[in-house]
């Protein structure tokens, strides 16, 4: 197999699999500190 | 570090930081990622499957700190009670978890073309994958110390001291290409200097750099979301009792 296929695969693994780990990371924080606000304003 | 066991100083820090470790660290791993397929010259004997360092190394780098962090994080929760020492270990396992995966599976899709096989149960594949479950077992004890309600948000004592144990790992991982034969090549950065040609070598600086700077950003961003989850529960069991 051409060399360039696995150097393309483990880049294209990484930076798809760190991008993900980064959007979950802020939606989670979004949506806790968004909840987390609403509740103070309730209060 | 007693300063920051107010969460609210500590989120007056984390705010901003999270956005000055993840912007420039996004751009400093682009331009390493990018520099490294495109402008370094290939190895004379690897060829370009070298450049798969630039994505391998930094990943070793993080799994290992990350657990590194864990068991700080365990002892300053054991010997000083730091209030946010269990949020930060807990913050901490998941990106350690996936860097330690990452690291493995580039690690198997160099070895293909390099050694031949994707896989040796040698000291340093085998230390490496151990470190893995390490972390999924740390985060199976983290997760169910937060649903019995212990460790305030952060992770029950057992669980700091699991962390703390593992540990030991992480100096078998550094010196398992040493003490035993290994496909694996032998330390090649070092205090002492490198053996990597610096017409290879310097993309790799920008990589680690950019990918540590990063975790830091996810790790805040989870401590955040922690920290505004104890506040949103502790808030709802005021109301429930009245």
């Amino acid at each position: 197999m051409n060399q360039w296929a696995f150097v393309i695969g483990a880049y294209a693994l990484t930076f798809l699999g760190t991008g993900a780990i980064s959007l979950m990371s802020w939606r989670m924080m979004r949506s806790a500190e968004a909840r987390a606000q609403r509740q103070s304003d309730r209060a | 570090m007693h300063r920051f066991a107010n969460p609210t100083r500590f989120l007056k820090i984390a705010r901003p930081l999270t956005v000055w470790l993840f912007w420039p660290g996004l751009l400093l791993l682009s331009a390493g990622a990018l520099c490294g397929l495109f402008v370094t010259p290939a190895d004379y004997l690897q060829g370009d499957t070298v450049r798969i360092l630039y994505m391998h190394v930094p990943a070793a780098w993080l799994g290992m700190g990350g657990w590194t962090g864990i068991a700080v994080a365990a002892l300053m929760q054991l010997v000083w009670r730091h209030p946010l020492a269990g949020i930060a270990g807990r913050a901490i396992a998941l990106p350690g978890a996936f860097f330690t995966a990452i690291c493995l599976i580039t690690g198997s899709i160099w070895g293909r073309p390099t050694w031949g096989t994707w896989w040796e149960w040698d000291g340093r594949m085998t230390s490496m994958l151990v470190l893995f479950f390490l972390y999924l077992g740390y985060m199976a004890l983290a997760n169910a110390s937060a649903r019995n309600g212990q460790g305030g948000g952060g992770v029950s004592a057992v669980t700091a001291i699991f962390g703390l144990v593992g540990a030991i790992n992480i100096p078998i991982i550094n010196r398992s290409v040493v003490w035993w034969n290994s496909l694996h090549q032998g330390p090649s950065i070092t205090l002492r200097g490198s053996s990597i040609d610096t017409a290879l070598l310097w993309p790799l600086g920008l990589t680690v750099v950019g990918f540590t700077l990063l975790f830091g950003a996810i790790v805040l961003m989870r401590m955040r979301a922690i920290l505004a989850q104890n506040k949103t529960e502790a808030r709802m069991q005021r109301l429930a009792r009245g």
